[in-house]
């Protein structure tokens, strides 16, 4: 073999590659929020009286986690334009992400809900708060505390799936990549040194949220 | 606008087959490779933890299509003049055997400290230890896990599409191509993965659910 390694095109276009992560971590946030939101909403509905509305939480999670991100955001790309929906990339990849990540957050926070002791919640109704407050303070609260590493874990996942958005030609790491790997054929450089910036964005993430349960879990757990 | 006939459905089994063949060699293949980082990562020896503790984080920090992409064509400079399918089938095997190494390195440490110490008692060497006491015992305790990955190993399959390998996703992707007919093509792809999964996914909680009831 005579091939030898050659970094320099991907020095050349770090600038490039650099926007594209803040793009990465962008679409992560945007996806995490509409996660967090989705899943929420979809353990509130979880626990509904009406059980046509809790079925179809229940199928919409199944659905979404058995089936590929991939064929996922390929149906909201091309398959609702059919019926009249069409998205432009980013959005698609947001929506895509935000219902993925919605269908594990909600099984990962119902988890924590299900693990409040009933009596804390016969608490609140003893002390005189209504319904609204006691989801708020006693219920989703502590929920989400006792659920934040497996939930911050799945966002972490998350974010690497944004990679995945390059299929639909979304702007981020891996399309702009793919890209410059078009431009120069140096592909194995290219996608060793994005592999390394993915890692670092991870990392960064895994930092930030442990930092952040460090301060705002701060009250007392007993 | 064409339809979908017995030929078009015929391309998406073709598909099926290289997905559920991806998803063996990789969960055969990693679950081998994941035994000896599961091993390793419990080993005494410094050093060795360490390494093995690198390379899943390294596998669990990056995405799955960085690494077949990285795989794919970093094969092809070591000089290996392989098929497609095997590079892929390689950089499953490596994802696989860094996850299922993890999962089995917690159900290796799940098991209580004292099956070690009776073994050791007996005067059970390493090997016998390993392979008759704790291995069976954190298999079991990590089956649900490990399903739950199998799980994901079929879904993951899908990102071979990416690199161009032709399993289920882009079989689909090639099919609703020439037919114009994105939404009835992705909705069969999507159901066909998940009579797959589903089934895989239930059978996961119940032992979940059979594990937990018999450790109270």
């Amino acid at each position: 073999m005579s091939y030898s390694l050659d970094f320099s095109v991907v020095v050349a276009r770090l600038p490039e590659l650099l926007l594209a992560c803040l793009a990465t971590i962008g679409l992560s946030l945007a996806g995490m929020s509409l996660a967090t939101v989705i899943g929420v909403l979809g353990v509130i509905a979880r626990r509904s009286r009406f059980r046509l509305l809790r079925g179809l939480v229940i199928g919409f999670v199944e659905l979404i986690r058995n089936t590929p991100f991939l064929v996922q955001i390929f149906f909201i790309f091309f398959a609702l334009p059919q019926l009249g929906l069409r998205l432009n990339p980013t959005v698609t990849a947001i929506i895509a992400l935000g219902l993925n990540g919605g269908a594990y957050a909600i099984e990962i926070i119902r988890g924590g809900v299900d693990a409040i002791p009933k009596g804390q919640v016969e608490a609140g109704l003893a002390l005189g708060l209504h319904r609204a407050q006691i989801f708020r303070h006693i219920i989703l609260k502590p929920a989400l505390r006792t659920v934040y590493p497996s939930l911050t874990s799945q966002f972490v996942m998350l974010t690497l799936t944004t990679s995945v958005c390059t299929s639909i030609a979304a702007y981020e790491l891996t399309s702009v990549a793919q890209k410059i790997e078009a431009d120069t054929f140096r592909s194995f450089e290219v996608y060793f040194s994005i592999t390394i910036l993915y890692l670092i964005i991870s990392s960064l993430m895994m930092g930030i949220f442990a930092l952040i349960s460090r301060f705002s879990f701060n009250y007392p757990v007993k | 606008m064409a339809s979908i006939g017995p030929n078009e459905l015929f391309f998406l089994m073709q598909g099926l087959k290289w997905t559920l063949a991806l998803t063996l060699v990789g969960f055969i293949g990693g679950g081998l490779f994941g035994l000896i980082v599961a091993l390793t990562r419990t080993a005494q020896n410094d050093l060795v933890r360490r390494t093995t503790t690198g390379y899943i984080a390294v596998f669990q920090g990056t995405p799955l299509l960085m690494q077949l992409f990285v795989v794919y064509y970093g094969v092809a400079l070591m000089g290996f003049n392989v098929d497609a399918w095997v590079a892929v089938a390689i950089a499953f095997t490596l994802h696989a055997s860094a996850f299922l190494g993890e999962i089995w390195r917690g159900g290796i440490q799940a098991v209580p400290k004292g099956q070690t110490e009776a073994a050791k008692a007996l005067g059970l060497h390493y090997v016998s230890m390993m392979k008759d006491v704790i291995l069976p015992q954190a298999f079991k305790i990590s089956l649900p896990a490990t399903i739950g990955f199998l799980v994901q190993l079929i879904k993951g399959t899908s990102l071979a599409a990416i690199v161009g390998f032709v399993e289920l996703s882009r079989a689909g992707q090639i099919v609703s191509n020439q037919t114009f007919r994105p939404l009835t093509v992705f909705a069969l792809v999507g159901v066909i993965y998940f009579l797959i999964c589903w089934p895989l996914s239930l059978w996961g909680a119940r032992v979940e659910r059979r594990l937990s009831t018999a450790s109270r």
